[in-house]
């Protein structure tokens, strides 16, 4: 148990120290995004690395979360800090509901029912001028504030979205750890064992299903409130896929893997801005590199590609 | 009584008339593409999320010969269809076969790699514009019934019947053919009796990127092709093969039909904002109803 | 204790099982044999839950556990085995066993990732527990090691660990001796003696003619889905029925 504790530690504490580093500025904005996106990534994993349950449609579940928050601020005045939980309930209702029937179906069939689901939210989003602002957009949502204190700046703001990233990393950890994460990776490993040792395969997949899909609520509220600003566009296929890429380069079935992927998602881009048009290919070549060749995601396979070369340098040094 | 004696119970006909026969020439694309899905799914096991993809490349690579090259209509077309096969197999032996642990995440997720690699190729290639490809034989519109179609329609419709012809024929009259059947029913058993099932998936995939390809090029005179058609008409495509039962044939046919007018209709009678969306509300019920298709028999009848 | 009533399970147009009715009694270590395709491991499955069947009953204890998924019948007191071997291959030995208690835990999702004292404790417990039946199975050593690597042998032995952290009130066992070599094979016979004198009843499906005659109470023969023969080791060995159905006796 102290390992873990030290290891969450020695993650979150630069974390929290970074914005020291960074003097405020463009990357301090950035890392907002990483943030967030690590929760989001954390989401997924928990559903995908764990219980091995594919799903393309994630980012529903970040629109839903952003939009509901967003729509219930702007058009019913309601404090955000209500507004937050009440997505959140709305997102798990309609993810437990739906979970049942979705994730009967395996495989193949998972991924482009969800993939299917994603969509279908999407284009509700861009259809549904009156709550969501269609394809232009949704501005003017209020920012979070605490007493008189209110989050307004990037600092103010990495703060906020980070205290509620560290809580999801550390809350995915001791789910990880515990016997539900055990069940989880057993559904995975042998579901047909895994229910003859009397785990509710069906049940658990759809409470990680649902759990998943609240978490993504949450990540999307935060940012509808630090954005103050949603498109559609960012909540369709093409950022489904993007946290799929983020996961997998991580690692499946590694909280940290996930901050990994997320981390270098969303910062990659940023250092090469002349490249912008390239990331979708960059994206392909980087899925289909690292299911390949490293399909532990880089958390297991650069210790891996480390221990080799340390070994091949010991052989080489006794020869 | 004057005869039309329901005038606007015969223009509402003429509406409906005109969502069927759209909805028809669409669902003949669905089919094209669904039917391509199928094959890959039966001989292999995978769902390919490239197929799209394939659809994309045929139309982009129909207007690449035509307008770069200047080569007439005639040869445009099966090199379109020929460069998109060989994509198809350079896919097959760079990301699919060399894969070492083929579970159903790892061949998500490559395929997904695969198709939005060949998008953001496209997009770097050929830019984010859409684009025209001329109508086959111009554009008079030619009336049936109160309702109008385009030449391009008949293309559409013929090419099918043509291309489910070939695949009849393919799949029952020879010998490369019934090998692929056999793998669907039972691949190890194919194996056993000599049939070379890598080769089988490699085929597969050669033929359903060939089909991909004429697909989007025969429907890119009437929607327009750019690098990210493909998305959509993929996971149209993948509706009907599912509402077919992942048939090659005529069950997957009736799905795209189906799919296409009942999209066509949807968007005229209730909302044209969510046409797409009506594909995946149909995929998802029949997903959550009924999974084995309309007209599936569960696990013996695949072709 | 479990009882078969009437059952009869038809597959299309193939009758895999017809009309088969016998009990297994408490305390007893019952086998089940049977030429190939006789249907003894769709019956198998009709008793643990993963098919059901078209027409019977199947009684546990008086009870009609008939149609039950195999989570339910786990929490009654069924729990099998299989030929094959089902094990979470990326988990430890250790933790292969843990899920075996994981419905002997109350705490939910929100007190373990919360990390709550009882859940911690529970924890805990499981942990000591799943060792103990390690012990119990003699793989204590292979704790650590990752279940996906290790010799069949020693996977037998870990999947009967695991089932029996459950404490069922009947083992199913499908095929244990399969892929055993005969040193483990003896192994395992004095493995299930052990369990039917901790008061567990045990089915098993076997090939094995010596390890069936050597530790079974009852044995029911099956032939082509229907109950041939029923009695004693001895009984079952002077039946000439049996004999002729098995044409070609096994290894």
């Amino acid at each position: 148990m102290k390992r873990e504790l030290m290891k969450f530690l020695l993650f979150a504490i630069p974390m929290l120290l970074l914005p020291l580093a960074l003097q405020g500025g463009y990357m301090l904005n950035v890392m907002v995004f990483v943030g967030i996106n690590t929760m989001l990534a954390v989401a997924l994993n928990l559903l995908l690395g764990y219980a091995g349950q594919i799903s393309l449609g994630h980012a529903g579940f970040f629109g839903l979360g952003a939009y509901i928050s967003g729509a219930l601020t702007t058009i019913s005045g309601l404090n955000p800090w209500l507004a937050m939980p009440l997505a959140a309930l709305v997102v798990g209702l309609l993810a437990f509901g739906i979970g049942f029937p979705i994730l009967k179906l395996k495989g193949h069939y998972l991924a482009m029912a969800t993939l299917g689901l994603g969509i279908i939210i999407y284009i509700a989003f861009n259809e549904t001028v009156t709550l969501t602002g269609g394809p232009s957009g949704l501005s003017g949502i209020p920012n979070l504030s605490l007493g008189g204190f209110v989050f307004d700046s990037d600092l103010k703001n990495y703060y906020l979205i980070w205290f509620f990233t560290l809580l999801v990393v550390l809350f995915s950890l001791n789910l990880a750890g515990s016997r539900i994460g055990r069940a989880l990776r057993a559904v995975h490993d042998s579901e047909v064992a895994a229910r003859v040792v009397g785990v509710n395969a069906r049940l658990l997949k759809v409470q990680i299903f649902t759990l998943s899909a609240v978490i993504c609520s949450l990540a999307g509220s935060l940012y509808a409130h630090t954005m103050t600003f949603l498109a559609p566009a960012s909540f369709g296929f093409h950022f489904s896929v993007e946290l799929l890429t983020m996961v997998v380069i991580g690692g499946l079935g590694s909280v940290y893997g996930s901050f990994l992927g997320a981390a270098l998602l969303t910062l990659l881009p940023e250092f090469l801005r002349a490249a912008h048009d390239y990331d979708i290919v960059i994206y392909g070549i980087l899925l289909i590199v690292m299911v390949m060749f490293m399909p532990g995601g880089l958390v297991r396979g650069v210790p891996e590609i480390y221990r080799k070369l340390a070994s091949r340098r010991g052989n080489a040094a006794d020869a | 009584m004057a005869p039309g004696f329901h005038p606007r119970g015969k223009m509402q006909f003429d509406h409906i008339l005109q969502y069927v026969l759209s909805g028809l020439s669409s669902g003949a694309i669905y089919a094209l593409i669904g039917i391509g899905f199928s094959i890959i799914y039966n001989a292999t096991g995978i769902i390919n999320f490239a197929q799209g993809e394939f659809v994309m490349l045929g139309g982009m690579l129909a207007l690449f010969f035509l307008q770069l090259l200047k080569l007439p209509l005639w040869a445009a077309i099966p090199c379109a269809v020929l460069v998109s096969a060989a994509a198809g197999l350079l896919f097959e032996r760079l990301a699919i076969k060399p894969l070492r642990q083929p579970t159903p995440i790892n061949l998500v997720i490559i395929t997904i790699g695969g198709s939005i690699l060949m998008r953001g190729l496209a997009m770097l290639l050929w830019g984010k514009d859409t684009h025209a490809l001329q109508p086959f034989s111009g554009e008079t519109p030619i009336g049936v019934g109160g309702a109008t179609i385009l030449p391009q329609h008949l293309w559409i419709l013929a090419i099918t019947l043509i291309i489910i012809a070939l695949n009849k024929y393919y799949f029952y009259h020879t010998v490369s053919g019934k090998a692929m059947r056999a793998c669907s029913y039972n691949r190890r058993a194919a194996s056993l009796v000599g049939i070379d099932v890598r080769r089988m998936v490699l085929i597969s995939f050669v033929i359903s990127s060939g089909m991909g390809a004429m697909a989007g090029i025969i429907v890119a005179p009437l929607t327009m092709t750019s690098f990210d058609v493909g998305i959509m008409l993929g996971l149209k495509g993948f509706c009907a093969a599912i509402i077919g039962g992942m048939s090659s044939g005529m069950a997957t046919v009736l799905g795209g039909l189906i799919l296409g007018v009942l999209e066509s209709l949807g968007a005229g009678l209730i909302s044209s904002g969510y046409k797409d969306a009506i594909a995946f509300i149909i995929l998802l019920l029949i997903l959550f109803v009924r999974p084995q298709g309309l007209f599936g028999k569960s696990d013996t009848e695949r072709v | 204790m479990l009882e078969l009533q009437g059952v009869t399970q038809i597959f299309g147009g193939v009758t895999a099982l017809e009309d088969v009715c016998f009990t297994a009694s408490a305390g007893d270590i019952t086998g089940v044999i049977g030429p190939n395709g006789a249907g003894k491991t769709t019956l198998f499955n009709i008793v643990t839950g993963i098919y059901s069947q078209t027409s019977g009953r199947v009684l546990f204890e008086g009870r009609d556990v008939s149609g039950l998924p195999p989570e339910k019948l786990a929490t009654v007191g069924i729990v099998r085995t299989f030929q094959n071997i089902e094990l979470f291959a990326n988990m430890t030995v250790l933790e292969n066993v843990m899920v075996g208690l994981h419905t002997r835990s109350r705490s939910g999702l929100l007190a373990c990732s919360l990390r709550m004292p009882w859940a911690m404790r529970e924890e805990r417990q499981i942990r000591g527990e799943a060792v103990k039946w390690l012990e119990f199975a003699g793989i204590a050593e292979l704790a650590d090691v990752e279940a996906g690597n290790l010799p069949f042998g020693k996977g037998r032995l870990l999947e009967i660990a695991r089932a029996m952290a459950l404490q069922p009130r009947i083992l199913l066992m499908d095929e244990p001796a399969a892929g055993l070599n005969s040193r483990e094979t003896m192994g395992l016979a004095a493995l299930i003696r052990q369990i039917r004198d901790m008061g567990v009843t045990v089915m098993l499906v076997e090939h094995d003619m010596e390890l069936v005659m050597d530790i079974c109470d009852r044995i029911v023969v099956l032939n082509l889905g229907r109950k041939l023969a029923e009695g004693t080791p001895r009984q079952i060995q002077d039946n000439p029925d049996v004999v002729a159905a098995y044409l070609g006796v096994d290894e």
